[in-house]
């Protein structure tokens, strides 16, 4: 029970981690079945029949939120944060170790409150994980609109301060925890990327709370925030109870000044993970540091400002439209900044190709991949005709659900050594497990482009059965539907080579030294077990030298005296 | 050595070091940074860092504080901006008529009143706070000679609790009176963002009660002098924070409605 309720920040770090492994299993199930659905209607749920439309909504919601929340924010934000971060900036534990272990358990009832709305009369919430209102604010709307609905806003709101408090813990550790001589500019990138995502969760999780209350007081307390008047559902009026003039929008804006910088919170740990395995793996400091310092922040401040691009087709002065169509334009500046550092870095250096540097290299790929349909659906005039369509959700699962899954990965198999007490994933299987999950990652969401340009909507459950043009165009995009499907497949499958791996390796996995990958940063100071005296950091993280004639040595911050001067080990 | 006597000067001067390269005033000698890490003159070490020190934990905790407050302003932010959209909007019924259902809610008087206590409220509890603080006191009870600071602190702790509930059922009160006017929480849009946000901030206030009383208790219970400054010193932050949105909202619900 001591183990199960600690407040040992690595303790509660894996706790993290094995509640977002829950929670990807469950949305990759999820997703399966959708996937299964799309290409065979007909087929039938073993124990609960057919798929029907109600069915795949909710599938459609509680994947999106399994994975948004209970993956991507909670894994590197709160997974890996608990786990590394305090080692590699030279602390002991973090600022408030039982607050730490609160926020976990927390998490840990909004995951349960959510598992527990399929089970509930009326079934799961169907209104995807953005909730859009009028149909989520009125409960006798339909199926999915009831008591699964209201678990769902209860699971997020317990999220939200989960994940609020979680961020405060981050941020003033960073601030008031750093060891002698680990200044600002010193920081490893993956520290001013938990910085800045931390940023971005206190000031957006909180608007995302006042949101869901607003909500919450639409469904029960007969106000009208987000009801337009008049409003009909299925031929009945159901705003007649609910005075005022509400509107759906306020719900986008709220929702979605929460949403976007969301996405930065699941993407920024993994953009610094990224800069620091290709530097060390190929034994270069990082190109521009202080650029992807500055580069960090400024995606987290332009983040905040661009939710509009959301909105394109919901309705939006035409003004605005252009004001968030440049801030998100804005936004590739410092993201293609990150782009050039990482090919810099690995630029003709010669690079050992661990599985974690395969990984940062997929992330990179699917980075740029999925980042180049970002400006296209910047544009109103493009998102008008895309923004309902796979094309969408072909460029957030590359960019975000993939790169960000990349970075997870990435961050196991290099950081695995201080999970397991010194032991190290397979590389075999790793590899094996990289260009797989390559494949299926490429073939599952590319080609959602083009069954997008097709015009194959998003949240329809069934493609086949549709009368005229529409149906026709639809009945095209089939056979390339099958092919993701398999792909989708294939993709989950090859997660089972991970899970084995993970699972052998704690026990059987080769013994490591304690500093495996010749790593620079604090966390890898050579015990696993917490250093007893405080460390100190003496120079910036990144520090390599490589010979001429090829002799590789790596000058980590812990060490004092190094023999060779920095200045003689930079680039040649 | 007590956690709690004033830091001398170059402790209290964080960012700046007595040592060669400055005289702690101003920017700091052109010299090479870059001089090799942990060798002679390396004048990296001394970059502001994680500070260390007396008042440690206290200004961890009041950090930690000021960022909760951060994210807790981001959510009158949301909910004050959502009472300006539902002012101004409208719709056109089917007779083509304009229609705005905005009906300000005449606040109740009482509220001046409760404002007023508020106010006055944070006043004792800064006077609280700072007794917290009184050198010679703080020496005296770290001695473990007497408890001067228990006898100095308590009444203004109890005061500022009282005038908190006394705030909360002033409030109660003015709920009362629009209940009896029939202005109820789902009477109109300007109705709604009246109980929305007079209930979010007394829950608020709730909360700080909480910790008043935690505090209190803390007086007696706790031996470590820092957990009793801490508790004392974030209570205040937070209840001034609260008095401060407070008069922010009563201002928008008075005069903006
Ligand atoms: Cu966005």
């Amino acid at each position: 029970m001591t183990h199960l309720f600690s407040t040992d920040h690595r303790t509660i770090g894996r706790q993290y981690l094995t509640l977002a492994l829950i929670a990807v299993i469950t949305g990759t199930l999820l997703s399966l079945l959708m996937r299964t659905h799309l290409v065979w209607p007909s087929w039938k749920l073993p124990l609960h029949g057919s798929i029907l439309p109600e069915d795949y909504l909710s599938l459609v919601t509680l994947h999106g939120t399994i994975m948004l929340f209970f993956v991507l924010t909670t894994a590197p934000q709160s997974g890996f944060g608990n786990l590394i971060l305090p080692s590699q900036i030279g602390a002991q534990h973090m600022a408030f170790p039982r607050l730490n272990a609160f926020s976990f358990w927390l998490t840990a009832l909004a995951f349960a409150v959510l598992l527990s709305s399929p089970f509930v009369y009326e079934g799961a919430a169907i209104s995807g994980w953005t909730a859009y209102p009028p149909l989520s604010a009125i409960p006798s709307a339909g199926p999915g609109q009831g008591l699964g609905m209201d678990l769902w806003l209860a699971s997020i709101a317990i999220f939200s301060i989960a994940s609020t408090i979680n961020s405060i813990n981050t941020l003033v550790t960073i601030i008031r925890l750093r060891c002698k001589g680990m200044t600002w500019d010193r920081l490893p990138l993956t520290v001013w990327g938990w910085f800045t995502a931390a940023l971005l969760s206190v000031l957006a999780f909180s608007v995302l709370l006042a949101a869901l209350l607003l909500l919450f007081c639409d469904r029960h307390a007969g106000t009208a925030f987000f009801i337009p008047p008049g409003d009909q559902v299925s031929g009945v009026i159901h705003a007649a109870g609910h005075p005022g003039n509400g509107s759906p929008l306020l719900w986008l804006h709220l929702f979605w000044f929460f949403g976007h910088p969301e996405v930065y919170i699941a993407i920024l740990p993994g953009m610094g993970l990224t800069s620091m395995v290709l530097a060390n793996f190929s034994r270069r400091p990082v190109v521009a540091y202080r650029l992807m310092i500055a580069t960090t922040l400024a995606i987290g401040v332009l983040g905040i400002l661009l939710w509009g691009h959301h909105m394109f087709v919901a309705g939006l002065n035409p003004f605005a439209s252009t004001a968030f169509s440049i801030t998100t334009l804005v936004i590739a500046l410092p993201a293609s900044a990150k782009v050039l550092s990482w090919i810099a870095t690995i630029w003709r250096s010669r690079p050992h190709y661990t599985t974690a540097m395969l990984f940062s290299l997929g992330f990179v790929s699917l980075f740029i991949t999925g980042g180049l349909s970002g400006p296209i659906l910047a544009q109103p005039i493009l998102d008008e005709y895309l923004h309902n369509t796979f094309f969408v959700v072909a460029h957030f699962h590359l960019i975000m659900a993939m790169a960000g899954v990349f970075s997870l990965f990435a961050a196991t198999y290099y950081w695995f050594p201080l999970i397991s007490r010194g032991r190290l994933l397979s590389e075999r299987l790793g590899r094996w497990h990289f260009w797989l999950t390559l494949y299926g990652a490429y073939n599952t969401f590319f080609p959602m482009h083009f069954t997008g340009l097709a015009g194959e909507p998003r949240h329809y459950a069934q493609l086949t059965q549709i009368p005229n043009a529409a149906g026709h165009l639809l009945a095209a995009t089939l056979p390339l539907n099958l092919h993701i499907t398999t792909s989708a497949f294939i993709l989950a499958a090859s997660q089972l080579i991970f899970l084995v791996n993970l699972v052998r390796s704690f026990r059987h996995g080769e013994a490591t030294p304690a500093n495996p990958w010749q790593a620079t940063t604090l966390e890898w100071y050579p015990c696993f077990n917490l250093p007893t005296e405080p460390l100190m950091a003496h120079r910036p993280p990144c520090q390599y030298i490589v010979t001429a004639s090829g002799d590789e040595s790596f000058l980590p911050q812990w060490i004092e005296d190094a023999s060779v001067d920095i200045k003689s080990i930079k680039r040649e | 050595m007590p956690s709690t006597i004033t830091p001398i000067n170059t402790e209290r001067d964080k960012k700046r070091h007595l040592d060669d390269h400055e005289g702690g005033h101003g920017r700091r000698p052109p010299t090479d940074k870059r001089t090799g890490g942990g060798g002679d003159n390396d004048n990296w070490n001394d970059r502001p860092q994680g500070r260390r020190g007396p008042r440690e934990k206290l200004s961890r905790a009041r950090l930690g504080l000021f960022f909760a407050l951060a994210g807790d302003l981001m959510f009158f932010v949301a909910i004050v901006s959502a009472f300006f959209v539902a002012q101004n909007s409208s719709h056109i019924d089917v007779y083509n008529r304009y229609v705005n259902q905005w009906l300000p809610t005449a606040i109740p008087p009482i509220l001046w009143l409760n404002t007023a206590v508020l106010i006055l409220s944070s006043v004792t509890m800064e006077v609280a706070r700072r007794s917290m603080f009184r050198e010679t006191d703080v020496m005296d009870e770290w001695l473990g000679i007497g408890k001067p600071l228990t006898r100095r602190v308590l009444p203004w702790l109890v005061a500022t609790t009282a005038l908190g509930l006394l705030f909360l059922a002033g409030q109660a009160v003015a709920w009362h009176q629009l209940n009896i006017q029939h202005v109820f929480f789902s009477s109109n849009p300007s109705s709604h963002f009246f109980y929305l946000i007079t209930y979010t901030h007394a829950i608020h206030l709730f909360l700080g009660i909480g910790a008043l009383i935690a505090a209190l208790t803390a007086l007696y219970a706790s031996r470590l002098l820092e957990t009793r400054q801490i508790l004392i010193d974030c209570t205040a932050w937070y209840w001034h924070a609260m008095g401060l949105f407070w008069i922010f909202l009563f201002a928008l619900l008075a005069f903006f409605q």
